[in-house]
């Protein structure tokens, strides 16, 4: 049968129309200014599917009734409701994620200049800050741990935590942390320029770091998943995954198995969760007050993460004879590569001898352990 | 006239290069571009000069330290 009674055009709203916008606006500064592309067209075309009314991509059975969008504790029954339940909800696709992101990874400057650790560690500072500012909104203590984990810039943690304490808020969680991993570029630099001077900006550091041997590489992924997981028991999945795929990147015998979690498995898993992710924004979901709060309060523990991680590297240069960057500190957040690759363009702007690429890696990949381990701490507080 | 000889800041492969010898630079012009990674580096003119020698081509591959042009100002 044809006929305009078959077609969606009577059933979009006018919040649908503000999401197919918001969908081309995350298409255009994925494509056109090549922002973050790999999650922000995924999303951006998520947003405007979803956002086309009785596709059910999202749909789900809940105490018998169908619904629209996705249903915590329903029954998923559109394709993309089952990815999200089945590869989201079960954890599987976050922790597959950090395998990758493990085969990715080079610790070298972690290890070559392991105080950049600290600034990793300070950056979660923002993650504790919304928390308290959540709590003090009267959202609930799981609620607040869960918007809280967005200034870690962590996607697939923030997602990993949300589905353990607060379920109903994974989409605005996961909404907001993948929206502002890729806007990390329009983000950060004010408030860098905000807490530095130019001429802390111009500070030269050398681009080579001291070389480090396999072994000591082979050593890392090994004793730091010990120490962390005896430390931090619950961030066994994360941690654990993520020096996994370190070790097979650096082993030197398993180049096939870190070639594939680094390139085959990442790109496949990245399409997946992108996609869930712009799913999520339907306007029923998302243009609804919690979740606009939840993504106003993730911009606030963005924010102050980068804000305290700037602030540590301040403070340290007044104990230390070899300056810093302050800038490096903002890498710590674990937005990686972007917050890293903020700094590094941000300090050639500043004084074109510099290169902070290298430095700005230690405090970033020192980020994304610190933020998994902040979600150990949490689900280990409040699981 | 004084020397400055720009060096690759860190290991990769040269994906361009954006100046020839005899080219004018200006200090935070693009010399070269890296690939290192899985992220495009562009290397930067520390001060404006005359470009006398280049010695790095498209698709080599570099070690931090080498040398990648020099600039007399």
């Amino acid at each position: 049968m044809f006929g305009l009674y078959e077609s969606a055009f009577g059933a979009l709203t006018w919040g649908n129309i503000v999401m197919i916008i918001i969908g081309g606006i995350l298409l255009y500064l994925g494509i056109s200014r090549k922002m973050e592309p790999l999650l922000l067209v995924p999303i951006g075309f998520g947003v405007i599917l979803v956002n086309l009314p009785l596709g059910e991509l999202m749909s789900s059975v809940i105490n018998g009734q169908p619904v629209e969008s996705y249903a915590v504790g329903g029954e998923p029954t559109g394709v993309i409701s089952r990815i999200f339940h089945y590869g989201l909800a079960w954890e599987i696709i976050p922790v597959f994620i950090f395998l990758g992101l493990g085969a990715m990874t080079d610790f070298g400057p972690l290890i070559a200049n392991p105080k950049t650790l600290i600034l990793g560690a300070g950056a979660q500072f923002g993650v504790y800050f919304a928390f308290f500012i959540a709590l003090l909104l009267g959202f609930t203590i799981t609620e607040a741990a869960s918007i809280g984990i967005i200034g870690g810039a962590d996607g697939p943690t923030t997602i990993y935590l949300t589905n353990r304490l607060a379920p109903h808020f994974i989409g605005a969680t996961a909404v907001a942390a993948y929206t502002y991993m890729a806007l990390v570029p329009i983000i950060q630099p004010p408030i860098i320029k905000l807490l530095t001077t130019k001429q802390e900006r111009e500070i030269f550091m050398k681009p080579q770091l001291r070389p480090v041997s396999n072994t000591e590489k082979i050593l890392f992924p090994l004793i730091a998943a010990v120490v962390i997981i005896l430390l931090v028991p619950k961030s066994a999945p994360l941690i654990g995954m993520f020096m996994l795929g370190n070790l097979l990147a650096v082993s030197g015998v398993t180049d096939r198995l870190a070639e594939s979690a680094a390139n085959a498995l990442m790109n496949v898993l990245t399409v997946l969760l992108g996609l869930c992710v712009g799913c999520f924004m339907s306007a029923d979901n998302f243009l609804k007050l919690d979740s606009l709060l939840v993504f106003a309060l993730g911009i606030v523990a963005f924010a102050t993460s980068t804000a305290f991680g700037v602030g540590l590297a301040k403070l340290m240069n007044l104990f230390t004879k070899e300056k810093i960057n302050p800038m490096i500190g903002a890498a710590g957040v674990s937005a990686v590569p972007m917050a890293a690759r903020v700094v590094q363009r941000m300090g050639q702007q500043a004084n074109p001898r510099n290169f902070l690429l290298m430095h700005a890696m230690g405090p970033n990949i020192a980020g994304v352990i610190g933020t998994a381990t902040a979600a150990g701490i949490f689900l280990g507080m409040l699981g | 006239m004084a020397q400055e000889i720009v060096e690759v800041p860190i290991t990769g492969k040269v994906i361009s290069v954006e100046v020839k010898v005899g080219d004018e630079v200006q200090e935070g012009d693009v010399i070269c571009v890296i690939e290192s990674m899985k992220m495009e580096n562009p290397i930067l003119a520390p001060v404006a000069g005359k470009i006398t020698e280049i010695k790095v081509s498209t698709e080599q591959t570099v070690e931090s330290g080498n040398t990648i042009a020099i600039i007399e100002y």
